[in-house]
Formats: C-alpha cells, sequence, structure tokens
C-alpha cells in the first residue's frame, strides 16, 4: 500500500500518484488537513483511505459511466461538496460533512456516518447518498434522480423542487420544501431501504418506519400561475 | 473587467452567460474571514503565530488584501493608569510616516505617541486630544485615513497576498487576546488599503465580512440622512456602520446582530468583534461557509476547516459549523 504525505507532496502530486495506481491497489492519504480537491478525478478501481479531515469536493468527478470507480474512505470530517458529481464507486466518510454533500452526483454510492450540512444531495442525478445522522435544511433540492437515505431528523425545505430523485428519511422532517409531498411506502420502498440498511451498516434504521418524500409533480415546468408556489 | 461579473464582495468571476452568475455567487464567491478569542493568559504571546497560521491557509480567498485588527491590553501601560486611545492610520497613498510622527510630536507636545504599524502608523493619545488628532490629520494630511481607534484595538491594512503581508510586517511575533482578520477577494469595489476589511466604525468596534450585501446603497443613504459618515463605497461597510448605530442605540452585540440580518439582504458571514467579545452569524441560506473550532483555551473562527488545522490541541477542540441565522457570541 501506498503511503502519501499530503503536507509533503502537496494536492496535485498526491492526485497524480492516485492516477497512476494500477487497478485494485491501495493507498492512504496522510496529514489531509482540510485540503480540498483530494483524491478526484480517479476513475480506476483503486482504494483510497484519508487519514483526517478534508476539505471541499473530496473524491469529486469519481469513477465511470459504468458505475464503477474507486473506493474512497475518510477517517475525519469533510467539508463542501464531497462526491461532487460522482460517477462511480464508493465514498464513505466516517465523520461529518459540510454543506452539499454529493451534489449533482450521476452515480455510485456517498456515505456520510454523521451528519451533512445544508443542502445534501442537492441536484442529486442518479447517485446513491446515505447519511447516517441528520440532514441540513434545503437537502435533495431538486434532485432529478437516485435515492437519498437520511437516518436522523431532516432540516427545513426537505426536498424543494424535486424532479424523481427518492428521499428516505427515519427521523422526522422539520418541513418541506415547495413541491415536495409524502407518499406511502410501498413494499419495494421497504426493501430498497432494507438494502442500502445492510449496505451502509446503518442499523439504526428500521425500514418499515421510514418517511418516503417524492416530487408532487406540479412545479416541473415553469408557469405564471404557480408563482405563489415557488 | 470584460467578461467578468461582479458578485460577492471580492469576487472575479469569469461567468459563463447569466445563468451561472447566482450559482457562482453563492459558492464560489471567496474572502477569508478569521476571528480568534485567548481565553488562556499564556496563550495570549502566541496569538500572532496562530493568526498567521490561520491567515496563510486562507490567502487563496483573498489574495488581493487583507487587513488584521489586534486586541492587546494597552490600558495599563497609560501614563498615570489614564487609558490611551490607539488611533491606527492607514493610506490609498504614498505617504511620509516618519515625517507624519514628527509633525504630531510637534502638534502634541504632551503626548501623542507614534509608533509604526503595518503599512502606517499607530498613534497613542489621551482620550480628550483624540477629536483635536483627527482634526489635525484631516486638515494637514488629507490622504491619511484612521482605519481605526480603540482602547485596545490596532488595525493593519494592506494591499498584497495576505501571507506576504504577514511577513513584512512580522504579524507572528504580536501578542494580545482577541483578533480577527479578513483576506479579500474584491468584486464589488476598488482594491486599495481603504476598501480592506475590517471596518471599525466605533472604538474597538470590528466588522469582517465574506459575502455581499444587495441592498446596501439604501440602507447607506438612510444612514447617511441621520448623519452617519463612510470612508469608502464597499458594500461591507455599510453593515459595519448600521451595526455601530445599532449598538449607539443601545442594542447589545447580540440585538444589533439581528437588526443587521433583517436589514441588509444579502449573503454573509460576518465576523463581528469589540474588546472582549467576538460573534459569527451567517444569512438564511449559510451561502457562505463558516468553521468553529472551541477548546477551553480559545475559540477560533475561520471560513475553513484548513484554516484551523495547525491551531494547537485541534485535535480535541470542538469543531462545528455555525448555524444559519445563528448569533454566536463569546466572551473573554
Amino acid at each position: 500500500m501506498e503511503s502519501l504525505n499530503c503536507e509533503v507532496l502537496g494536492t496535485r502530486a498526491v492526485n497524480q500518484r492516485l492516477r497512476a495506481l494500477a487497478d485494485g491497489e491501495e493507498a492512504q492519504l496522510l496529514h489531509p488537513r482540510g485540503r480540498h480537491n483530494l483524491a478526484v478525478g480517479l476513475s480506476a478501481p483503486v482504494r483510497i483511505g484519508i487519514e483526517g479531515n478534508a476539505g471541499y469536493f473530496v473524491g469529486g468527478l469519481g469513477g465511470g459511466p459504468d458505475g464503477t470507480g474507486p473506493e474512497i474512505v475518510v477517517n475525519g470530517f469533510v467539508g463542501w461538496a464531497v462526491g461532487e458529481n460522482l460517477m462511480g464507486g464508493s465514498i464513505r466518510v466516517r465523520g461529518s460533512a459540510s454543506q452539499s454533500a454529493g451534489s449533482s452526483a450521476r452515480g455510485g454510492t456517498i456515505v456520510i456516518e454523521g451528519d451533512a450540512s445544508l443542502r445534501a444531495g442537492i441536484s442529486l442525478k442518479g447517485a446513491t447518498l446515505a447519511i447516517g445522522g441528520n440532514a441540513g435544511a434545503m437537502s435533495g433540492f431538486m434532485a432529478q434522480s437516485g435515492v437519498i437515505l437520511i437516518g436522523g431528523n431532516a432540516g427545513g425545505g426537505l426536498g424543494d423542487s424535486l424532479y424523481e430523485a427518492v428521499i428516505y428519511v427515519a427521523g422526522s422532517i422539520d418541513s418541506l420544501g415547495a413541491d415536495a409531498e409524502i407518499t406511502e411506502m410501498s413494499d419495494e420502498d421497504i426493501l430498497a431501504v432494507k438494502e442500502l440498511v445492510s449496505e451502509t451498516g446503518f442499523d439504526h434504521i428500521d425500514p418499515t418506519r421510514v418517511t418516503k418524500v417524492t416530487s408532487a409533480r406540479q412545479l416541473y415546468h415553469f408557469s405564471t400561475h404557480n408563482h405563489g408556489a415557488y | 473587467m470584460p467578461g467578468a461579473v461582479r458578485t460577492a464582495n471580492g469576487c472575479r468571476l469569469c461567468t459563463r452567460g447569466a445563468g451561472f452568475e447566482g450559482r457562482a455567487e453563492g459558492r464560489y464567491g471567496m474572502c477569508g474571514v478569521i476571528g480568534l478569542l485567548i481565553r488562556d493568559r499564556d496563550l495570549q504571546p502566541q496569538l500572532g503565530a496562530m493568526l498567521v497560521s490561520m491567515i496563510e491557509a486562507l490567502d487563496e480567498r483573498g489574495p488581493d488584501s487583507s487587513g488584521i485588527a489586534v486586541y492587546a491590553d494597552h490600558r495599563s501601560g497609560g501614563v498615570g493608569d489614564t487609558p490611551r486611545v490607539q488611533v491606527s492610520l492607514g493610506s490609498d497613498e504614498a505617504v511620509d510616516w516618519g515625517n507624519l510622527a514628527g509633525a504630531l510630536a510637534k502638534q502634541f507636545a504632551d503626548g501623542a505617541d507614534a509608533h509604526p504599524f503595518g503599512a502606517g502608523l499607530v498613534v497613542e493619545v489621551s482620550p480628550d486630544q483624540q477629536r483635536s488628532l483627527t482634526e489635525f490629520i484631516r486638515d494637514g494630511w488629507p490622504g491619511v485615513r484612521v482605519l481605526a481607534t480603540g482602547l485596545d484595538l490596532r488595525v493593519l491594512k494592506d494591499t498584497g497576498r495576505p501571507s506576504d503581508t504577514c511577513a513584512r510586517f512580522g504579524v507572528t511575533h504580536w501578542e494580545g487576546y482577541l483578533a480577527v482578520a479578513h483576506t479579500r477577494m474584491a468584486t464589488e469595489s476598488a482594491v486599495t488599503v481603504l476598501h480592506s476589511h475590517p471596518f471599525v466604525p466605533a472604538g474597538d468596534l470590528c466588522v469582517v465580512h465574506n459575502g455581499s450585501f444587495s441592498n446596501y446603497a439604501t440602507v447607506r443613504r438612510s444612514l447617511m440622512a441621520t448623519g452617519v459618515q463612510f470612508d469608502s463605497d464597499n458594500d461591507s461597510e455599510v453593515a459595519a456602520r448600521y451595526l455601530a448605530r445599532r449598538l449607539e442605540q443601545g442594542d447589545d452585540l447580540e440585538e444589533a446582530t439581528r437588526w443587521v440580518m433583517k436589514e441588509m439582504d444579502g449573503f454573509f458571514t460576518l465576523v463581528i468583534s469589540t474588546a472582549g467579545e467576538l460573534s459569527v452569524v451567517r444569512d438564511a441560506f449559510a451561502c457562505k461557509p463558516a468553521v468553529v473550532a472551541e477548546t477551553g483555551d480559545y475559540v477560533a473562527v475561520a471560513s475553513e476547516y484548513r484554516a484551523l488545522a495547525e491551531l494547537p490541541g485541534i485535535a480535541t477542540a470542538n469543531v462545528f459549523e455555525p448555524r444559519p441565522e445563528e448569533v454566536y457570541t463569546w466572551s473573554r
């Protein structure tokens, strides 16, 4: 396993070394100290451990269109937009995540073991975002496709202007955003949550006691008649 | 600048069309804000070193200019225990500061001690001399401005990379109990010393801002109508002077900050300090970042965690993000 000291090498060199890894190889990043852009743009199925707190865009743009990609684990917390635009592979954050976790991610799985701050899963485009703890306000904003699982409580304005992404919340919801509604859990939903629970290890979530939030599909297209709803 | 949009208080951003502008402003508009309150007296000599590690980490968020404010217990050093006012001076022009110091010594024979401080001067005077000092400077040295006044406060502002400014003026050796700093990426007004934060609208009161206010011209007009004077056309200065006006009217810092939230429309993380208090507040959408690290020895606020990463005891500090529209205030 390759061990890379972020402070000695700098972000660019670290990312170049990670890109040079062969399929299945493993690397460990030391002393990240809140550095941004670590392990971004990796397409190979490699395994990366980030040993400490990282900054913005961790693992962003990773993976390929077939859904495969690197497996990244952060032993710490992360800044804004972890896994932004992820295509495949997985990112697991052992701590909490700041704003916009998984923004615009198209594929792969992002797991936040702690809390996620505001706008988690904003504009999600197909990836799975699983949050063990609470999610901040405006999470799931304009999410188009994919799944958001929230193991704790959701902040205000959940799922505002949702398209076809599905949000499951185990705890309470402060308020729903415009055009988001609570819909009944089907057997398929319970099964989907069960699978997510076993994949993430979020055993505190009871798949039969989860609230499902989807789009009411009233605001898909802008109309001046809907002005009051925005 | 062609091809650029003017957005957050500092950012030159390339734009790919109007649709991108809002997103650019919300997410990439930069500037770095810093606050550091020392609780453990023994740590006061390390204030400068801690502060420099924070400023260096936020250098790239604001490479245009910087401003650094430090509060130290100067009061006890006053002649006959009379508190003396620290008046920090700066300018956008080339000033012969030695010449000014000499002129001040001549004019205020019974004591106006001028010391080089940062790119300008700090002049110590007795409180009853403060007015004649500012008048003397206004009448005889039109390019020179008062950057700050306060019993404990001194302020340095300069253009150029903040890390260079720290190195040039030996900020790492500074001592004190509280500091705020700002690294600026200018968008909304010019890059000059006088446009740099912090803004000091009243004695010992500092405001630094990351973000942008949209209704600042309106608020400025109404403040000017009541006699408030401005040093620049900067949007953040309006928030600072509005805050000072509220404090003057009897609000405490928390109330005054709530009024800023109510009256000023825009995106902001504001770090505010008085002699003995440090405060942080974010707009309703938390458009601008902020992270706090709290230990028994200090409270540190910064735009990003990497600015906190070098602080002593950070591994065991309570690190959290301030919630939107919640006023956090810490006292000495």
